[in-house]
């Protein structure tokens, strides 16, 4: 399985071009967590439970993304800093669909 | 004054764990945690879900890892200082420290570990203009004493168990409650959002959704706040103000401590998880050293080193070795033994 591509944006406005495998189960926290976009401590405090809003994102691109489940949605629904574009990082599961997705990590709350 | 041989600020698997080794050093441990319970993010995040990564459990739920550390640490009595945070630290001449917290419970020992895991569980704050102005005068996070909402007007916020449960508790007492939350649904329990629907019935809660509070009013204390309901604002007065978007955790205090911090974690030598200052160690979540991997199995990895040194510090010179559990069974400081059982040799008899 090849690698995509992704454009993040990081909490100082700061945007990267990353490659992120398809094939090791990653998703966007993840994803974000291994190129040190946002420091640690700061995102993924909850480990991915979508159980904390740490690593809320804004999808800036209009990719298919995966419907959200009840758990995303009610975590969603008391974060902080929200929009029509609000996802949980850890919610989206980096595959080929992904390639070319763009995001920007929603600040600290 | 509380006086152990090692003060462990962090209840969470490493700390409870880091009592047993402690003990099997004939070692005393206290422990201070911010949360009401032991178990930290295993009984307060996800005490339901499992974990498959614990050595000899192909899987075990979060709050009975937390229940069978308890039942392993009982023999060696750990004390324990919950609900409170510890926020200062002094070492004195003599080498002991006194960790004090912000209730003002104060503990003294020679060894300090810090297994606080990602911080001390802070309540989310929504953010709101004059929020710090009013907090502790209409404005709570916490309900310590629910009597003083007696015959009040109260709003809360929040769509999860907390933000249910109160208002159903409140409403019980006479307290004139509005919930608002930004979506119809709620997250709470079944049993929770059926009684606060029955109590809505009622005309005993007021339930706005879809909605959100946007302001607060008042000028020395809260009068009242703004909420935005279908897109309409709406004004209600209120007494008290009481957002409930459950906790999230914050290094706190900890931060200024003098100790060398990196990546929102503790730098620790990795020889025995000692951090810059000679006495206080760092284990589990809350440190950081090249290759560290936030997992509950290194944090045990971490605690029994630690515990190593703890013994070299409390008892300078005093000879020890390494002893297993099998061979040496355990003396529990209540006075229990537990030790394998002996063999029986029997003879055959012509």
């Amino acid at each position: 399985m090849s690698d995509v591509k992704l454009k993040i944006t990081d909490r100082h406005g700061v945007t990267h071009d990353i490659l992120a495998p398809t094939d090791m189960a990653m998703n966007l926290m993840e994803v974000i967590r291994s190129y040190e976009l946002a420091p640690e401590g700061t995102i993924g405090i909850c480990g991915g439970m979508a159980m904390c809003a740490s690593c809320q994102c804004y999808i800036t691109s209009d990719h298919n993304l995966p419907e959200m489940e009840d758990e995303e949605e009610a975590m969603l629904s008391e974060a902080f800093n929200i929009t029509d574009r609000s996802r949980l990082g850890c919610q989206i599961s980096i595959n080929e669909n992904m390639n070319g997705l763009e995001a920007t990590i929603a600040p600290e709350e | 004054m509380i006086k152990t041989d090692i003060i462990i600020i962090g209840a969470g698997p490493t700390g409870l764990f880091t009592v047993f080794e402690a003990g099997l050093l004939k070692l005393k441990c206290h422990l201070i945690d911010a949360l009401a319970q032991p178990g930290g993010q295993c009984s307060e995040i996800y005490p339901k879900k499992p974990i498959y990564d614990i050595p000899a459990y192909p899987e075990i739920l979060a709050g009975d890892l937390t229940d069978k550390l308890l039942e392993q640490i009982k023999q060696f009595e750990p004390g324990f200082t919950l609900g409170e945070r510890a926020e200062k630290i002094i070492k004195d001449h003599d080498g002991i420290f006194t960790v004090t917290t912000n209730k003002g419970t104060q503990h003294q020992a020679p060894v300090v570990a810090i297994a606080g895991g990602l911080g001390s569980f802070e309540p989310r704050k929504p953010q709101l203009e004059k929020l710090e102005l009013f907090e502790d005068n209409g404005i709570e996070y916490i309900i310590k004493d629910p009597e003083i909402y007696r015959n009040k007007k109260v709003v809360i916020a929040g769509g999860g168990d907390s933000a249910l449960d109160w208002s159903i508790f409140l409403a019980n007492i006479n307290t004139d409650v509005t919930l608002v939350h930004r979506r119809n649904e709620f997250r709470g329990a079944l049993d929770s959002v059926e009684k606060a629907r029955e109590l809505k019935n009622q005309n005993k809660i007021k339930i706005i959704t879809p909605a959100e509070i946007i302001k607060l009013n008042g000028n020395s204390s809260l009068e009242s706040v703004t909420i935005s309901h279908n897109g309409n604002e709406e004004i209600i007065e209120v007494d008290h103000f009481i957002p409930l978007f459950g906790l999230s955790p914050k290094l706190g205090p900890i931060a200024n401590w003098d100790l060398e911090i990196e990546k929102n974690a503790i730098k620790v030598d990795t020889y025995d998880y000692q951090t810059n200052i000679p006495g206080i160690f760092a284990i589990g979540d809350v440190n950081t050293y090249p290759g560290k991997l936030k997992l509950i199995l290194c944090g045990f990895h971490e605690a029994t080193l630690m515990c190593q040194s703890a013994y070299k510090i409390i008892n300078p010179g005093k000879k020890y070795v390494l002893k297993y559990t099998t061979v040496s069974g355990i003396d529990g400081f209540d006075g229990s033994r537990k030790e394998a059982p002996k063999a029986v040799v029997q003879a055959i008899n012509e």
